[in-house]
Parts: structure tokens; C-alpha cells; sequence
């Protein structure tokens, strides 16, 4: 009986719970330094550009505890050269490890420290550095500094707890430029950047949950306004398991709405490789009883004409067959939306043996696509293997594919055991691939270039101090307060949420007004080219106390905000202050009687035959007076008094007409 | 035994974890006042404080807890650990060359003490074939393991037992010694072994780590391939030096044992060759000879040991405005040579002359060499140059001044004939002095010229 598995769309939370789904997140967020985290060099400055590469190897080495992790030993096995694009402003010494660590800088540390405490995290009182292995190149160290500040916290879902394992800090890692072959690039720029990294307990159960606590977590780093914002600054891990399953991680994903098809799709696979472990055990295969046979094959197909090995052969590279005893059929098994067992076998292939020209390999399973049946018959024979066997041919250089057909065995020997512990890569397709076997923590080992650092419990007190409101209280008080739902989200996660409170509690503004003014028309200015960022709170209070006060009409705050900014954008040498724009504005709002004066003068100036709609002659009449009183009058009172005025007019022709 | 159990803890710590009956390696569930910590007491370094407790949790990482927020501490099993390197037995093959490495400590045979979290010497040939197998290869390896101490801690006695290590290694037939040693006083020891050991038929090879070698990233393996591979195919019977040459895991260097000087504090590419061009390019595969003039590899098996060192001798690095009294106070605690490391050409201020001419009168050994280290000393340039000679000072050419150091106490060691020093000091056993200095001895290039960045673009360094 084939496997089944719903489609993305049918599956509900009855099926996850009946699959024993669980799920899982580590967030990777960068801070808002000044330098990186264990080192002088300016934090957040990205390029391409680079001025030298250097080269280097990685080794696997134990742990203090005695034993090679087995990434370790996987990386070993690829035996990669990795060069790494060095910029002189972005990198220094120490990112190539030519230079011990400088202290932890400060100000990543208290801005961890404020989220382990928005975390409600058991804090920890002294920090040690560990070494985390990463042989695959992305650290030049071999290891990423890192450290945890906090236990055991949790965060409110929907009624629930949703528990935080950890909070980490850490360096981030290189950017990956290319890995072909033997050979891996890496951008050193963003090296050393520091990042925090909560970590949940397998606590979701469904695609959606995760979503939602994903998001959870993101609005709560922004809120300390610590975190850096924008494409790659925040990075999320998935770890997913099933019932009988592993804990298997998905790396990398940039975008949270992207991680529901994800975790579907590797649910789903973990499932399907249970029940071909299943299906091999039915047919008398165990991890140990597994029976193969690899041998050179390049004679026996030396004649074929079938793309890619005809190539392969013309460039007098070696072909392998690996026979798999009993396998016959289960490689077209899906075990991932449009993905078969066989990329199991050949992810293994192009990651570890480093054949990384796909396809990499071809199977019995797909026999009509390809080869000729006379070379499969050829093979089989030559292999003396029988309809109820698998064949898989891989072609490279000699080591190359004597490490492939070593992967494809242990792979087939995993897969009679069940799931292997990997870390997967996420695919755009929304389906994952394998990245490197998954790290345990034989992987860590104490950093021994920088000793213990205690943390003063008055260091932990001045930040709870000033801890931001949490980010779902503060839009539970918007949503009181009655704003709408994007202001709510839009100002919570603002760096204006403390101005906010401060102008709606102290100077009574009106909380929409506020709030337009802090998110809407600043951003704006942003987008224009202004610099909101460059006024400071106390000069936008100034501008709003002014309106508070009586001296500003509402229209006013954004015009004189603007005319600041403005000034300063092209004159920065000028230090312009709120009261000098201020004093440029009347003191006193224009009274109701002067402006009525204006707006019959306009209105009976109007030309009612290019404004024949009565809609139009007031939009033409408010545009012709507000711009002489902008700031002064509260426009919502212009534009009533023009209506009215418009209807007094209408009135009046109404009955001259009538008369006549 | 007590002291085992609570390793490296001492006051408040050692008292909490003593009440609460556990020890290093309990696997403890901890209770404090702000919050619940699973995981399993590690050892804790004896330079740390003694307020914290020191767990490793589950998922790997060390924390800290201070130890007077403990309210309680719950045993629920022991985990001793024990760091291995996977030892497996040194394959020999007779067709191979042997060679014997000589441990001495330092950073190239080191492992993690993860109670002290600092970097401990180790090693054995099982060892060492478990973490650079590629050793197997290239040659039969013995090691013996002389000292562990860093090289900071090496001294008389400790080159003269390895001297005297090397002699009968050498009467033994290996085709090869390599000494393990700590990097910061590598070019101290090359030196001196450079005297004592003289006219060797097989290559002598000090090699070390810049980086830790339980650190992915380390140098050591390279470093200790190189010089494997130097000792048992070289074809320069010398003391000489394997370190990395650039920054990149390319090739290593090898360097005359007398004109190699350590020059940046943490570049794996640290150890240059002074005011000459390296002897050797050396790599996995090949040895690429940069010069020829070095001695070469004989079959016989007679050296030359001779372990004289005298050691009231120091070097003086001159700064502007020094105060003779330094001069004289070095006299009269009985030194018996000084090396001058003196500015430009070989100078010092006039103020310091009447304590020089006094202390050559009481028969005390003057040398003068350079600290801008490359270049040769000329103090006939200039007057100042002739006065300073006149008084008795010596000119040591273009001797390094660590090295002129380590040939002054090992010529005083055997003779203190003013005329017999000078003729021993000033007559080159290997480069120490050199006739030439040829133009490319002076290179270190500067960054941001255009043609420097051009090269850095292209060429790894």
C-alpha cells in the first residue's frame, strides 16, 4: 500500500495532532551596535566589494567532553577549501582569526540582557564564552563565540504558555558567495555582527502556531528597539518532529510567511520515512542487515549515449554503481511535495562528496528516464542484482565518488534505522534539503581566550528599569484607546511608543492624531528624503505642547515638523530650533471672523463653471485658503465653515433665482 | 580526594556545593532565587572567582550561578568526563624514513583544560596519529616528551638536556628530529640550538602553533606536516624553524634557525626571516628550495655538541636620555656581557660612555646590534659610531639581538679571552652573520598602495 499524505491545503489541526507535530523555533536577530560583538569593527556595514581572499581549512577537533561531533566529522569528509572576501572597513584581524577576542561589547550585552528579561528567563550571573564548531567554513574560527544569559522563560499564546528554552548571543556568521566543487566563498562582512537568538520549546502544534509565535517573538525584540530591522537582519531555524520522528532543523529561513509550507513539507517527509523504515523492515532490511554492493562501473556503461554520464565520460571521469539490496521502488517514494526518496541520495552526494553538478546521480527506480534499458540490463547483470534491488550510478573524479557511494550507503543505513538527525536547508519551493547532519552538543567547548564574566545584579536592575511595556499590553492600551488596527501594530513596535504615551497622558493630544502624526507622516518625511530620526523627542513634544497649548492648530505640528527637517536637510550647518519656526507662525489662531472674511471673498470669487459639483468648488476653495492658514486654523473648522458658506451661496442664488 | 571533588572551588562556592553534598561532575538540578538550572557541575578555573558555580547544561553551554542565590542543590546522578584523543598505534613502515619529535610544550601538541579553561601540553605519537593522521605518510614517528612547559619557561637547563637529546637521537640513525615548542621564544631556542648543535647530518625542526590545535581553524597540522616532511625529505641539515607563511593554509616556511625572529603577537604568519630570504617553501607534497647555500643532509653520523652557556648576560635595548646607572648596576651585579640593541647604525648617547669604558675595563663583554633589526650595524658612519667602538664595544654586524644574546652566553660559557670572544662572536656558525644582505630581505609590504593591493587581490597571503 502506497503512502498518503493530505495535500498542504486539506491538512487541520485534527491531522498535525494525529501525526504528533511539534514544532519548534530558534530566532536569530541582529542588535543595533555600535561595533561587533567581540571586536572594534562598525556593526551593520554590508558590501560585496572585497580587497583580498585568504584560504583555509577546517579540522575537526574534540570536545572537552572527549568526543568529535558528527558534523565534524561530515565536514572533514568534504574537504573544502574555503577563501573568504576580506574589506578592509569591514573586517579586521580578528574576524580571520588572527587576533584573539576583545571584551564583549556592552551594549549587545544589556540589549540581551533586556530581552532575557522580557523573556521572563531564570537569568544566569556569570557568562562563559563557548566555542560553537561550525566546520563548514562560515566562521574562519571554526567555531562561533556564544553565549546564554537566560533559562527556561516563556511567552503568552493564546491563553497558553509558549516556553523559551535559552536566550543566546552570539557572532553571526560569513555570508556564503558560491560552493561549487571543492571550493566554498564566503563574504566576511557580516562575520562578527551580534545577534541574540531566543530559543522556544517544541511547544506549536501546527504550521500556524509557529507563524504566529514566530511573529510573537519578532514584535517583541523590535519593541525594545534594540533589533535591527530589514531584509536578513532576522533569521529563523524550524525545528520539526512527528511521532516516532526526530528533531530535525530547518536553517535559514529569512521570511516568516514562508515557514507553514516548510515545516508541512518536513513534517510529511518525516512521515514518509518512518513508513518506508516501515516498509523496509517488512521486507527484512534493519540497519545492520543491510546488504550493497558498490563497484567501478565505467566499462559497462562506456558505450552508452545517455546524458549526463556520456558527458561524464567524455571528460574521463569514474562511474560508480552502488546497488542497494531490497531498495527496488522505494526511491520514487515521495517523501516532500514534487520530491522523491532518491534527493535524499543525492542531496547527501552534492553536499558531502561534493558533486555538486546536478543531477549527480541516476536510479533504477526512474529506469525509463534514463540510461537505455540494455544499460540497466548490462548492470544489473554486472552487479548481479535482481528486480527487488536499487541501482544508483554516480559519476566524478575517484575520491569524489568513492565518498558518494560511502554516503549512499549510510544513507540507505539511516534510513532503516528512520530519520536522521540533519539540518535542512529551506528551499524557495517550500520544500527543504539536506545541509549538514545536525550538531549536538558535543560541538561546544569553553572559550578560552576570554575568561568568565560576572554580571552584577545592579547592571540587570538598571535595565529592568527601563524595560519597554510589553508589546501585547501596549496593543491592548491602543486598541483601548481606539485606534486602528495598523496604528496599533504600526506604533507598537514603534521606537515613538514611549513619545506616544508621554504626549496622549502628560499633554492630553488625541491618540489618533498622535499616532498619525508619530507613524504615518514621519515615515513619510522619510520617504521624501527628510531625516525624521534627526528630531529629537523633546523637539517633537515642543511641537505638540504648541498645539496643546493653543498656539498650533493640528495641521501645524506636521508643517512646522516638516519646515524643521526641511531647514536642516539644506542648511545642516543651522541649528534651528522649534521656537525659531514657531515664532514664524502668528501667535494666535487667525479668528472665525477673519477667516470667514477670507472664504466669502473666495467663494464668491469662484468660477462656478469650472467647479460645476459642489465637492469640487470645496476642494478648490480649501486648497486656495489653508495655504495662508495652515498652522493657524484647525482645518476641520476651515472646511466646515466653507461648506456652510458654499450652501449659504447655493441658498442665496436658489432664491435670487426664485425671486426672478 | 575532597580537593578533587570541588576542583578549582574555594570560599562561598566550595561552602555551597560542600552543604549541599555535591561536587564537580554531579548532575544537579540547582534552585536559586532567580529561577531552576539543570546540569552538571563542571571544575572551575583556579583564577576565577569564588562566588559562582559553574553548570554545564544539556544543550552544551557553560553558565555561571552565583553561588549565594543558591537555595538548594539536588544530586540526580555523576558524569565524570574524560577528554581523549582517539588514540590509535603509529603505523610503521620500514621503507619510510624515522623520525622523533621532541615535545617541549607549547601550542603545538596542546589540548583544552576545561578547568582552568586555558591550553595544557600533550602528546603522544597515538595522539597525534588520532588528529593529523596525514603524519603516517611521510615518515615512522617516536616521540618523547622532554618538557611541558611553555616557551616562556624555557631556559639554560632545558636547552642543554635538548641539545644533549638531540646528540644521541642523532647517533641513533633517525633521519629526522622535530622539537614541539611553544611559539613566543622559538627563535630563541633555534638560536642557541644553532651553537650547540653544530654540522648535524640530519635537519633539526622547530615548529609550533600560532593557533591552539583544538581550535578547527589551527595551524598546528600544517605546521607539524611541514616539519615532519622537512625532517625526514629535507635535504638542510640545520637548525631551522616550520611556521606558516601567510596567513592562509598554503604552504609553511622554513627559516635558518639564526635569522628567524617571532613579529606579530597573534598572526599565524608570525615568524619571518630577518634581512634574508627563507630557506625553503614547504607544503603537503614538496619542498621548494628558496636558496642553496645551506648545509645539506649527510649519511654519516658525527655532530658537533656543545652545551657551553654562561648565563649572566643580558641585553640592553638603548632608548634616548638612558641613565648610565643602568650600565653600571648591570656591571656590578657581575654580568659579564651585555648586548646592546642600540638605535640606526649601532648608537647610544654620550652621557652612557664612561659607564661602557667602565664596564668593558672590569673584562664585561660589550656587543652592539640594531633594534630596527634589519640591516647590518656600521659605526664607522658616523663619529659617534667610532667613539663608541673605541671604548671596546663590538659591532655584531647584522646578528639579531636575541641571537647575538644566545651566541654571547654560549661564548662565555667556554672562554672569557677577550681576543677567543670576539674571533668566536664574530665568525658565522650558520647565518647568524651573513656577507650579504640581498635586496628582497627587507619585505613587508604596506597596504593600500596600489601594486600591494594588486597583489593581495590575487595572490592569497
Amino acid at each position: 500500500m502506497p503512502f498518503e499524505f493530505k495535500p498542504f491545503d486539506e491538512m487541520t489541526p485534527e491531522d498535525y495532532a494525529g501525526i504528533g507535530f511539534r514544532c519548534g523555533l530558534e530566532v536569530h536577530r541582529q542588535l543595533v551596535t555600535r561595533t561587533k560583538l567581540f571586536c572594534r569593527c562598525p556593526a551593520g556595514r554590508y558590501s560585496d566589494r572585497y580587497d583580498t581572499e585568504i584560504l583555509r581549512h577546517m579540522r575537526p577537533t574534540l570536545s572537552e567532553l572527549g568526543e568529535y561531533d558528527g558534523t565534524a566529522l561530515m565536514e572533514k569528509k568534504t574537504r573544502k577549501n574555503i577563501h573568504y572576501r576580506i574589506h578592509h572597513d569591514t573586517v579586521c584581524t580578528y574576524e580571520f582569526d588572527d587576533t584573539p577576542p576583545f571584551f564583549i561589547a556592552d551594549d549587545a550585552l544589556d540589549a540581551a540582557i533586556e530581552l532575557a528579561l522580557l523573556l521572563r528567563l531564570n537569568l544566569v550571573n556569570e557568562l562563559h564564552i563557548a566555542r560553537k564548531q561550525y566546520l563548514d567554513g562560515s566562521i574562519p574560527t571554526g567555531f562561533q563565540r556564544t553565549t546564554i544569559l537566560g533559562v527556561d522563560g516563556w511567552i503568552p499564546y493564546k491563553g497558553r504558555k509558549i516556553g523559551i528554552r535559552q536566550l543566546g548571543l552570539e557572532e553571526d556568521a560569513c555570508r556564503e558567495v558560491s560552493d561549487v566543487g571543492h571550493d566554498r566563498v564566503y563574504l566576511t562582512d557580516r562575520l562578527g555582527m551580534p545577534l541574540v537568538e531566543p530559543v522556544t520549546e517544541p511547544d506549536m502544534r501546527t504550521p500556524q502556531e509557529a507563524v504566529d509565535v514566530a511573529w510573537i517573538i519578532r514584535k517583541l525584540c523590535r519593541s525594545t528597539g534594540k533589533v535591527r530591522t530589514g531584509y536578513g537582519t532576522a533569521r529563523q531555524d524550524v525545528n520539526v518532529s512527528v511521532k516516532g520522528g526526530t528533531r530535525v532543523e530547518i536553517k535559514g529561513v529569512p521570511q516568516i510567511w514562508r515557514i507553514p509550507r516548510l515545516v508541512y513539507n518536513e513534517a510529511r517527509r518525516q512521515c514518509s520515512l518512518l513508513y518506508i523504515r516501515d516498509e523496509l523492515k517488512r521486507r527484512g532490511i534493519a540497519p545492520d542487515s543491510l546488504e550493497y554492493r558498490v563497484d567501478d562501473v565505467t566499462r559497462v556503461v562506456a558505450r552508452t549515449r545517455d546524458e549526463p554520464i556520456r558527458s561524464a565520460l567524455d571528460e574521463g571521469l569514474r562511474v560508480k554503481c552502488v546497488v542497494l539490496k531490497g531498495f527496488g521502488g522505494l526511491l520514487n517514494e515521495e517523501t516532500q511535495e514534487d520530491t522523491t526518496f532518491a534527493k535524499e541520495f543525492s542531496d547527501r552526494i552534492r553536499v558531502i562528496a561534493c558533486l555538486n553538478r546536478l543531477p549527480n546521480m541516476v536510479h533504477s527506480d526512474t529506469a525509463s528516464e534514463s540510461l537505455y534499458g540494455r544499460d540497466w540490463q548490462q548492470l544489473r547483470k554486472k552487479m548481479s542484482a535482481n528486480q527487488n534491488d536499487a541501482l544508483i550510478l554516480v559519476w566524478g573524479d575517484e575520491a569524489d565518488t568513492q565518498t558518494a557511494c560511502q554516503e549512499i550507503v549510510i544513507r540507505a543505513r539511516e534510513a532503516a534505522t528512520g530519520i536522521p538527525s540533519d539540518t535542512r536547508q529551506a528551499l524557495k519551493d517550500g520544500t527543504n534539503g539536506f545541509e549538514r547532519v545536525l550538531p549536538g552538543a558535543d560541538r561546544m567547548y569553553p572559550d578560552t581566550d576570554l575568561p568568565p564574566l560576572a554580571i552584577p545584579p545592579e547592571r540587570v536592575d538598571q535595565i529592568r528599569k527601563r524595560l519597554p511595556e510589553y508589546v501585547w499590553d501596549r496593543e491592548a492600551r491602543y486598541r483601548a484607546m481606539g485606534l486602528a488596527d495598523d496604528m496599533v501594530e504600526a506604533l507598537s513596535l514603534s521606537t515613538y511608543s514611549d513619545l506616544f504615551s508621554r504626549l496622549v497622558d502628560e499633554l492630553k493630544i488625541n491618540p489618533t492624531f498622535a499616532a498619525v502624526v508619530l507613524c504615518q507622516r514621519l515615515k513619510a518625511f522619510r520617504r521624501q528624503g527628510l531625516r525624521p530620526h534627526r528630531l529629537t523627542d523633546d523637539e517633537i513634544t515642543d511641537v505638540f505642547k504648541a498645539n496643546a497649548d493653543g498656539r498650533l492648530a493640528r495641521e501645524g505640528v506636521v508643517h512646522i515638523l516638516r519646515r524643521l527637517l526641511d531647514r536642516r536637510v539644506r542648511e545642516p550647518g543651522e541649528r534651528l530650533s522649534v521656537s525659531d519656526v514657531l515664532d514664524a507662525v502668528p501667535d494666535r489662531p487667525t479668528s472665525e471672523k477673519e477667516c470667514m472674511v477670507h472664504i466669502k471673498t473666495a467663494v464668491e470669487r469662484l468660477d462656478h463653471g469650472r467647479f460645476p459639483t459642489s465637492a469640487k468648488k470645496h476642494r478648490y476653495v480649501m486648497g486656495l485658503l489653508m495655504n495662508d492658514f495652515r498652522g493657524r486654523v484647525d482645518g476641520r473648522k476651515v472646511s466646515q465653515w466653507v461648506s456652510e458658506e458654499l450652501d449659504a451661496q447655493r441658498g442665496h442664488d436658489v432664491s435670487t433665482k426664485v425671486q426672478a | 580526594m575532597t580537593d578533587k571533588r570541588f576542583q578549582g572551588y574555594r570560599g562561598t562556592g566550595k561552602a555551597v556545593l560542600e552543604s549541599h553534598g555535591v561536587g564537580v561532575w554531579s548532575e544537579v538540578e540547582v534552585e536559586s532565587t532567580h529561577g531552576r538550572f539543570n546540569g552538571l557541575i563542571l571544575p572551575r578555573s583556579e583564577t576565577s572567582d569564588d562566588k559562582h558555580i559553574v553548570l554545564k547544561l544539556g544543550n552544551g553551554y557553560n553558565i555561571g550561578i552565583a553561588a549565594d542565590s543558591i537555595t538548594s542543590i539536588t544530586e540526580h546522578g555523576r558524569r565524570e568526563a574524560h577528554y581523549k584523543i582517539p588514540e590509535k598505534e603509529f603505523p610503521v613502515d620500514p621503507a619510510k624514513p624515522d623520525v622523533t619529535l621532541f615535545g617541549t610544550g607549547g601550542t603545538i601538541a596542546s589540548r583544552l583544560d576545561y578547568r582552568t579553561g586555558a591550553v595544557i601540553p600533550a602528546f603522544s605519537p597515538g595522539e597525534l596519529y588520532g588528529s593529523v593522521p596525514e603524519l603516517a605518510d611521510i615518515c615512522n614517528l617516536r616521540t618523547e616528551k622532554l618538557y611541558g612547559v611553555f616557551s616562556e619557561n624555557m631556559g639554560p637547563e632545558q636547552y642543554i638536556r635538548l641539545a644533549e637529546s638531540i646528540g644521541k637521537e642523532i647517533e641513533k640513525g633517525v633521519d629526522g628530529i622535530v622539537i614541539g615548542h611553544g611559539t613566543d621564544t622559538m627563535h630563541h631556542t633555534s638560536a642557541i640550538l644553532s651553537f650547540m648543535v653544530q654540522d648535524s647530518p640530519i635537519p633539526i625542526v622547530m615548529v609550533g602553533s600560532q593557533r591552539s590545535s583544538d581550535r578547527p581553524s589551527s595551524d598546528a597540522a600544517i605546521n607539524l606536516i611541514g616539519a615532519v616532511k622537512a625532517a625526514a625529505e629535507g635535504d638542510i641539515a640545520e637548525v631551522i624553524v616550520c611556521m606558516f607563511g601567510p596567513t592562509s593554509d598554503q604552504y609553511c616556511l622554513l627559516h635558518c634557525g639564526t635569522r628567524v625572529r617571532k613579529m606579530h603577537s597573534s598572526y599565524r604568519s608570525t615568524f619571518r626571516t630577518i634581512s634574508d630570504v627563507p630557506l625553503a617553501m614547504i607544503d603537503q607534497k614538496s619542498i621548494k628550495y628558496l636558496r642553496g647555500d645551506f648545509k645539506r643532509r649527510r649519511t654519516d653520523r658525527s655532530v658537533k655538541i656543545n652545551t657551553s652557556f654562561e648565563e649572566m648576560v643580558t641585553i640592553l635595548y638603548y632608548y634616548p636620555g638612558m641613565n648610565p646607572d643602568i650600565v653600571d648596576a648591570i656591571v656590578d651585579k657581575g654580568y659579564r656581557g651585555i648586548i646592546i640593541a642600540g638605535t640606526g647604525l649601532g648608537h647610544v648617547n654620550k652621557p652612557v660612555y664612561p659607564a661602557l669604558k667602565r664596564a668593558v675595563e672590569k673584562n664585561v663583554h660589550i656587543y652592539m646590534t640594531v633594534q630596527t633589526l634589519w640591516g647590518y650595524v656600521q659605526m664607522y658612519v658616523y663619529e659617534t659610531g667610532r667613539e663608541i667602538m673605541e671604548l671596546g664595544v663590538v659591532p655584531a654586524a647584522n646578528m639579531l639581538p636575541e641571537v647575538a644574546y644566545m651566541k654571547l652566553c654560549w661564548t662565555l660559557g667556554q672562554t672569557d679571552d677577550r681576543d677567543e670572544v670576539r674571533r668566536i662572536m664574530l665568525t658565522p656558525i650558520t647565518s647568524e652573520i651573513t656577507e650579504r644582505e640581498p635586496y628582497n630581505g627587507y619585505l613587508i609590504y604596506q597596504g593600500e598602495i596600489p601594486e600591494v593591493q594588486e597583489f593581495l587581490r590575487t595572490i592569497k597571503r
